[in-house]
């Protein structure tokens, strides 16, 4: 039992994890690149390094905060037109090359020995040469630690149902199968209705709203639920705690509001327009290599902000944000669902916690003369790597994508 | 629609008009025409050493219908293409490709301008935006919208209004062509003549003043093309000026005014339909000695049987119509 619940705590420590919530902000990037605009951009572990730089050195270098972070959006956004300009009026593939390529001239660049004193070269810029004015920004206690659930939630109940406790385990487990499936009984039930109506006509405001509600309300239960279970204990502040998780995930929250502002607008309709034919959308009279370049531009910059709260509690160490940074996105993507709006959340929420999951159970019950525990890492990343030919195979629109959209082969 | 601004008084939905207007004009190729909307000068296109397109001067006139028609590989796809700004004339030198349409030099101008212009083209392979909806489709048509700005996409109310107009001429057009049901299908579940009447009615978004129609008949049941034909003629008697390409010798008589004839990249003939299709030269690059003989497969030739279809398409769709009032009645 104490190993279940060592596991599952080391995936919910992930789960909640800054760096994850960079890769979703990055995965929201590339999913309008790829989901929506059909850009195969192939570098965008570039972009996010290129932003992490940005913000990084500018900050070692005593720039004020809020410059800190336009630097580093400014250089994605530059990269992107320098990137744009010469491919997006040639066919797809040309962008994909002169991605891959130019992240990794990004990376080279970073691990220069001779640009050390501002990069920290192969090294990596360390955290403490940055961090310091993020940290200063904290309305949370300097030292001392907090627990998620605080206990007042939960005091009055008999000590044996406290978070963490066996009892609260079991408590916590039933509110939280309730609760997820209260939200798809409601989602359903929502969509049902909307079928029925005359085709074109939306549901009056005040259900959407009512529904809006108890869905997101029945899912912030079962959040809480999911740390009855397992209480997370972390520092209040310093440089990897619930301050840089509450601006890492509300980051998250934002950018998922901005996705779905842009791509259910007339702007994200002619995005979806350019994947399908640009050609088409040339002769309706639209600047094709205009749009384009705005969403790569776009998806770029969200890349940038994923970069900077993925360095945020650590080190900008360019080789974690290679290659295997931007296949790893596009697994994420694909898991989720892409021309989603919540399938870059999800997606990444299932992955890297999933991967996670693989290894403990790999390192608890592979006997050692088997698979040593470096070898259980390895492994992971094959059977992540296998999932994801399975998911293509097998279910390539992903978990939220819709099915019916990819009956037509383009 | 945009009757207003592009009808002359008088109008040209009455054919008598139309051939009063079009009497005077020589049946030449390259002839000058009253009121010309577009003007082509000296454009050639070569692909290597083949040249593909060749045309010396070709007037197209305003507010009838104009067929492009000539043998397989004549260039008049290139043509459209080069038109519209979907290709690169090679002429560029010695005199130098001009057109003009609507008084507007077109030499340097992208497709998108083109289309902005009030020249909007379809495609031989249809180009229906298979994942997304029919009303998405009809939506990206429409031109000037404030939302597809990006700075002002994001906010809703700022385009609001625009959307809500836009959908209501999406629906009237739809409703013409018969697609309004299939407003939330996606387009790649359309049948092959569906996806062109979508295509069509999707052009017909930003009010065009000159609509140009690769085969629009190109894998269309009889029955449809005779309502195609018809929104062809409508669009020609509300003021569009129509030019369109097709093989379909019958199609081309029934409808168009005006016949332009290429072959091998050049204009070899023009004239009203009758006149071209009995010059000897026509006769011997495309059409055979055999065009007027009836193959078996086609009843416009004969107009009584072309009436007989069209009354039985009405009194299908009139017992269509009402069955579904009578299921609707059911259900409410």
């Amino acid at each position: 039992m104490d190993t279940i619940i060592g596991i599952l705590e080391a995936m919910l420590r992930t789960a909640v994890n800054p760096a994850t919530a960079g890769v979703v902000i990055a995965v929201i990037g590339l999913n309008i690149h790829f989901g929506f605009t059909g850009l195969l951009n192939m570098g965008q572990a570039g972009f996010m390094l290129l932003g992490a730089y940005g913000f990084a050195i500018s900050l070692d270098q005593g720039l004020p905060f809020p410059v800190a972070i336009l630097v580093g959006l400014l250089a994605a956004v530059l990269f992107a037109v320098l990137l744009g300009a010469p491919t997006l009026k040639l066919r797809g593939d040309y962008l994909a090359i002169v991605t891959i390529s130019a992240a990794e001239i990004i990376r080279y660049v970073g691990r220069l020995s001779n640009l050390s004193e501002y990069t920290g070269g192969s090294q990596g810029l360390r955290g403490a040469r940055y961090q310091e004015p993020f940290i200063n920004l904290s309305f949370l206690s300097e030292d001392g630690r907090w627990t998620l659930p605080p206990e007042g939630l939960y005091s009055w109940l008999p000590s044996s149902m406290w978070a963490g406790e066996t009892g609260g385990r079991i408590l916590g487990l039933v509110v939280l199968v309730a609760a997820v499936a209260g939200a798809i009984f409601l989602i359903k039930g929502q969509r049902n209705r909307q079928k029925e109506l005359k085709p074109g006509s939306d549901l009056p405001f005040a259900q959407r709203l009512r529904t809006g509600l108890a869905v997101s309300g029945l899912i912030f239960v079962a959040v809480i639920a999911v740390f009855y279970i397992l209480p997370l204990t972390l520092d209040q502040t310093k440089s990897n705690g619930w301050w840089v998780r509450l601006v890492a995930w509300s980051m998250v929250g934002i950018s998922l509001l901005v996705a779905m502002l842009l791509v259910r607008s007339p702007w994200g309709r002619l995005l979806r327009g350019i994947r399908e034919d640009e050609d088409a959308v040339r002769s309706l009279g639209k600047n094709v290599f205009a749009l384009k370049m705005q969403a790569l531009i776009i998806g770029g910059a969200f890349a940038a902000i994923g970069g900077m709260v993925y360095v945020l509690p650590s080190t900008v160490q360019p080789d974690n944000m290679g290659r295997s940074m931007t296949f790893f996105i596009y697994t994420a993507l694909l898991l989720g669902g892409a021309a989603t709006i919540l399938g870059p959340l999800l997606g990444t929420l299932i992955f890297y916690p999933g991967r996670i999951l693989i290894r403990e159970v790999a390192d608890a019950y592979i006997p050692d003369s088997i698979m040593s525990s470096s070898q259980t890492d390895q492994f992971s990343f094959i059977v992540v790597g296998v999932v994801l030919m399975l998911l293509v195979i097998f279910r390539p629109q992903g978990i939220l994508g819709n099915k019916r959209e990819l009956r037509f082969n383009v | 629609m945009s009757e207003a601004t592009t009808t002359k008084p008088g109008g040209l939905a009455d054919p008598a008009a139309r051939k009063a207007l079009m009497a005077g004009v020589s049946s030449e190729p390259g002839s000058a025409k009253p009121d010309p909307i577009l003007k082509v000068d000296t454009i050639v296109r070569s692909f290597g050493g083949m040249t593909a397109v060749n045309v010396d001067h070709l007037e197209v006139q305003r507010g009838i219908i104009t067929s492009l028609i000539g043998p397989n590989g004549a260039g008049k796809t290139t043509f459209f293409n080069l038109i519209t700004g979907f290709d690169k004339p090679s002429s560029a030198g010695k005199g130098g490709a001009a057109w003009s349409f609507d008084g507007r030099r077109l030499n340097k101008t992208s497709a998108a301008s083109v289309a902005r212009a009030g020249m909007v083209r379809t495609f031989q392979l249809t180009k229906a935006l298979s994942r997304m909806t029919v009303m998405d489709n009809m939506l990206l048509g429409s031109q000037d919208q404030r939302g597809e700005n990006l700075l002002i996409a994001p906010f809703r109310p700022l385009w609001a209004a625009k959307e809500r107009e836009i959908i209501a001429k999406a629906e009237s057009l739809l409703e013409r062509f018969k697609l309004l049901e299939k407003r939330n299908d996606y387009a790649g579940s359309l049948s092959g003549g569906q996806r062109k009447l979508l295509e069509m009615a999707r052009a017909l978004m930003s009010d065009p003043k000159m609509i140009m129609l690769d085969e629009p008949m190109a894998g269309v049941n009889p029955a449809l093309t005779q309502s195609l034909l018809g929104h062809i003629q409508s669009l020609r008697d509300e003021g569009t000026t129509v030019l369109f390409v097709e093989h379909d010798m019958h199609v081309v008589r029934h409808i168009s005014d005006w016949v332009v004839v290429m072959a091998e990249g050049s204009v070899v003939a023009e004239g009203p339909a009758d006149t071209v299709m009995s010059n000897p030269a026509v006769v011997d690059a495309y059409l055979g000695a055999h065009h007027d003989t009836d193959l078996g497969d086609d009843a416009l030739l004969n107009e009584e049987v072309a009436d007989q279809l069209a009354e039985e398409v009405a009194a299908e769709e009139a017992d269509r119509e009402q069955t579904e009032s009578a299921k609707k009645e059911g259900t409410s």
